[in-house]
């Protein structure tokens, strides 16, 4: 059944990316070449994506997540204006360091989107997690080596509404 | 009107492809510079696409265009986040002015 639904679904990726309608026409090729590597990625990788079905489709967790989107791109953008500071000051004002910070979240799929998360927010770059719910996180600025007020600093903002979505 | 809009993105990402790569250049060591180049060049890169998709108009091209800039918002900081693991793993050194690494205690434990 997964492996089902992610050929459905890299299918459909392959469509939209490849395109094969010219001139009104299917192209015959395109479409037996994408139907084989959806074939080949579901079988090989039906086991590597997340197992949480049920975030799909639930519409409060669709919600928050378009919810998420915008508060994401905000940090996006003040990520970039932050390290663009940083890289054109003239005396470079970096304090880096790596933190240690706790999360809550359960799910694999949850912490992946943290990570990420905050690999892209201002200053900080996830260089690995541990089992029991610890990230290793690179900061440009250290403001606080204490896993709680790092975590604060760092991980809060986002932890709330991956909850929401993911759990 | 959405010429316009499309031609802007681009500049704009153009920019902060520009300054990401002035980062990558003056950061002191491979962490620091992992950051501006992740961060700006991510950003960049899905401005870039959004102004193509912009200019292009609804059609296969803008789709192409926000595919890509999905999968590069998504797999960008998964790669950094791999290459920060493996230049810690394979003993590239912090900058000597770094303030704190907790990472060196787990790896210390985790040998012993």
């Amino acid at each position: 059944m997964r492996r089902l639904i992610y050929f459905v679904l890299t299918f459909v990726v392959w469509i939209l990316a490849a395109w094969p309608f010219v001139d009104g026409r299917l192209d015959l090729q395109v479409v037996v070449a994408g139907l084989l590597a959806s074939f080949l990625v579901a079988m090989l990788f039906h086991d590597i994506l997340p197992k949480e079905h049920h975030v799909f489709i639930s519409p409060t967790r669709v919600f928050w997540f378009l919810v998420y989107v915008p508060v994401f791109l905000y940090y996006v953008v003040r990520a970039n204006l932050d390290v663009v500071y940083r890289a054109l000051h003239p005396a470079m004002p970096i304090k880096p360091g790596i933190v240690k910070i706790k999360t809550n979240l359960k799910t694999d799929s949850a912490i992946t989107a943290l990570a990420n998360s905050i690999t892209l927010t201002p200053g900080t770059l996830t260089v690995d997690l541990t089992d029991d719910g610890y990230l290793y996180v690179h900061w440009i600025n250290v403001k606080s080596d204490d896993v709680e007020q790092a975590t604060q600093f760092i991980s809060r903002r986002f932890e709330w509404f991956l909850h929401k979505i993911f759990e | 009107m959405s010429d316009i809009l499309g031609i802007f993105m681009i500049a704009v990402g153009i920019l902060f492809n520009l300054f990401g790569c002035i980062g990558l250049v003056r950061f002191p060591d491979v962490y620091n510079r992992l950051q501006a180049a992740t961060k700006c060049v991510t950003l960049g890169t899905v401005m870039l696409l959004v102004g193509v998709a912009l200019i292009a108009g609804v059609g296969p091209t803008a789709a192409k265009a926000i595919i890509c800039a999905v999968f590069v918002l998504v797999t960008s900081p998964t790669a950094a986040h791999a290459i920060a693991k493996g230049a810690y793993a394979s003993g590239v050194a912090l900058w000597e002015k770094t303030v704190v690494d907790k990472y060196a205690q787990q790896c210390a434990e985790a040998k012993s």
